[in-house]
């Protein structure tokens, strides 16, 4: 193994079922109702996880979630916006948290 | 077609006509009624999905005498569509003189179009020629977005293509009322797989009319074929093996009754028939031998079997090529 990280793995997903399958297909269970069509398109579904895994820096995720957008047919200048949304969240979610700062510094400044 | 309990998933390394077998399926034909005639290679593009490696420098194109032959044919074989490609049919000379002798022999002629072609190449004159005669317009349109676009199909086509729509549309194409049917064809930009076709089809009717005011009758999503410049493609990008698997993972035996091959004969620019345009590039020739259209007295007769190929998976991958 030269990485952390083997896109081949991706494939191997399920294996996370040995020594404790029934946790393994609940999830998976729960996973496949949380992404089938419902309220949301399985479209939009795609793009909101598309984005949840930049925002979480999933590699198997932006794999996954980059292919799945595509055959759901979203375009690549819809995707590049779902990137840009999680980049505006994770970016205000750091600035927001000066306020954090500010009240500190306020508390102990004269 | 007879249908047995389901077999296993099948894998890249099994063949299609094993898969069929696994399922209990024969790949026959029924009535044969649309006669698909590839008038020849010569091509405006070079798009990186043809399965023909069609393109300016083509020379194959069908001649005046091979399409008096293959309206002849059309009407002796009580054909109820012509279904003219290429290439680029309009580049073809002679192109108008075939339209007129097959709108004359078939009830149904429909003319594939890239959308540049049609514009480079006197475009007024075969437009409207192709109104008069009522003909229905397929065009390429992968998507309603220029990268995507112009990335399977060269710089700068996604503009010419909407202003060719554009133009077609004043034309009366696509046009409730008309007649004048205007459909689009979408294939992926790469290796992956058709989204789905209803949705599609909602998704581009909205986006083309928001942002260019065009309107069409029916789209159609197929999946990439991995022959020709798509293959070289493949291979070259590294995506070969997995696009392969993916086309045979998604096999579907329900498709295998509505795909094309069933109800369609394709014949290339020199008279000599195919099972399918996909064949036609593969050069493998209906009943494994040579039949010119000169020679053929009617459609091929229900019953008869299809030739198979590994490339058959593309048309068997989801709701399928039909």
């Amino acid at each position: 193994m030269t990485s952390y990280y083997d896109p081949q793995d991706l494939a191997r997903f399920s294996e996370i079922g040995k020594d404790a399958p029934e946790l393994a297909a609940k999830f998976f269970e729960y996973y496949g109702a949380v992404m089938a069509e419902g309220e949301l398109t399985a479209r939009e579904k795609s793009l909101i996880a598309l984005a949840v895994a930049h925002a979480v820096q999933c590699p198997y995720c932006i794999d996954a979630y980059a292919k799945e957008c595509l055959e759901q047919g979203s375009n690549t200048a819809e995707m590049t916006e779902a990137v840009h949304v999680a980049a505006a969240i994770r970016g205000g979610a750091s600035l927001v948290h000066g306020l954090q700062m500010r009240n500190v510094v306020d508390k102990l400044s004269l | 077609m007879q249908e047995t309990q389901p077999a296993p998933c099948p894998s890249a390394c099994v063949g299609f006509a094993q898969t069929l077998a696994q399922y209990g399926l024969r790949l026959v034909r029924e009535q044969t009624h649309t006669l698909q005639i590839n008038t020849g290679l010569l091509c405006n593009q070079s798009c990186r999905h043809c399965h023909l490696e069609a393109g300016p420098s083509r020379k194959e194109v069908m001649d005046r005498k091979t399409m008096d032959q293959v309206a002849d044919y059309a009407a002796r074989g009580g054909f109820q569509t012509a279904d003219v490609t290429g290439g680029a049919p309009e580049m073809v000379p002679g192109i108008d003189h075939l339209l007129t002798r097959l709108a004359a022999a078939v009830p149904r002629v429909m003319l594939r179009s890239n959308l540049t072609a049609i514009t480079d190449s006197d475009r007024e004159h075969l437009g409207l020629l192709c109104r008069d005669l009522k003909i229905v317009l397929v065009c390429s349109l992968p998507a309603t977005h220029a990268s995507q676009t112009d990335a399977q199909r060269g710089s700068g086509v996604m503009d010419c293509s909407v202003s060719a729509l554009q133009w077609l549309n004043t034309l009366g194409y696509g046009q409730p009322g008309t007649g004048l049917e205007l459909n689009l064809v979408s294939n992926p930009a790469g290796a992956f797989m058709p989204p789905d076709q209803g949705r599609t089809e909602e998704r581009f009717r909205r986006d083309l009319q928001r942002k260019w005011g065009i309107v069409f009758n029916s789209l159609y999503t197929f999946a990439n074929v991995p022959l020709g410049r798509f293959r070289t493609w493949l291979e070259a990008s590294g995506n070969y093996e997995q696009y392969v698997a993916r086309l045979t993972e998604a096999f579907n035996p329900e498709a295998v009754t509505g795909l094309m091959c069933r109800n369609l004969v394709s014949v290339d620019w020199s008279g000599e028939l195919h099972d399918c345009d996909f064949h036609l590039a593969k050069g493998i020739l209906l009943g494994g031998m040579r039949q010119h259209v000169t020679k053929m007295h009617s459609p091929p007769i229900p019953g008869a079997s299809i030739a198979t190929a590994e490339h058959c998976y593309a048309c068997t991958a989801g709701s399928g090529f039909t």
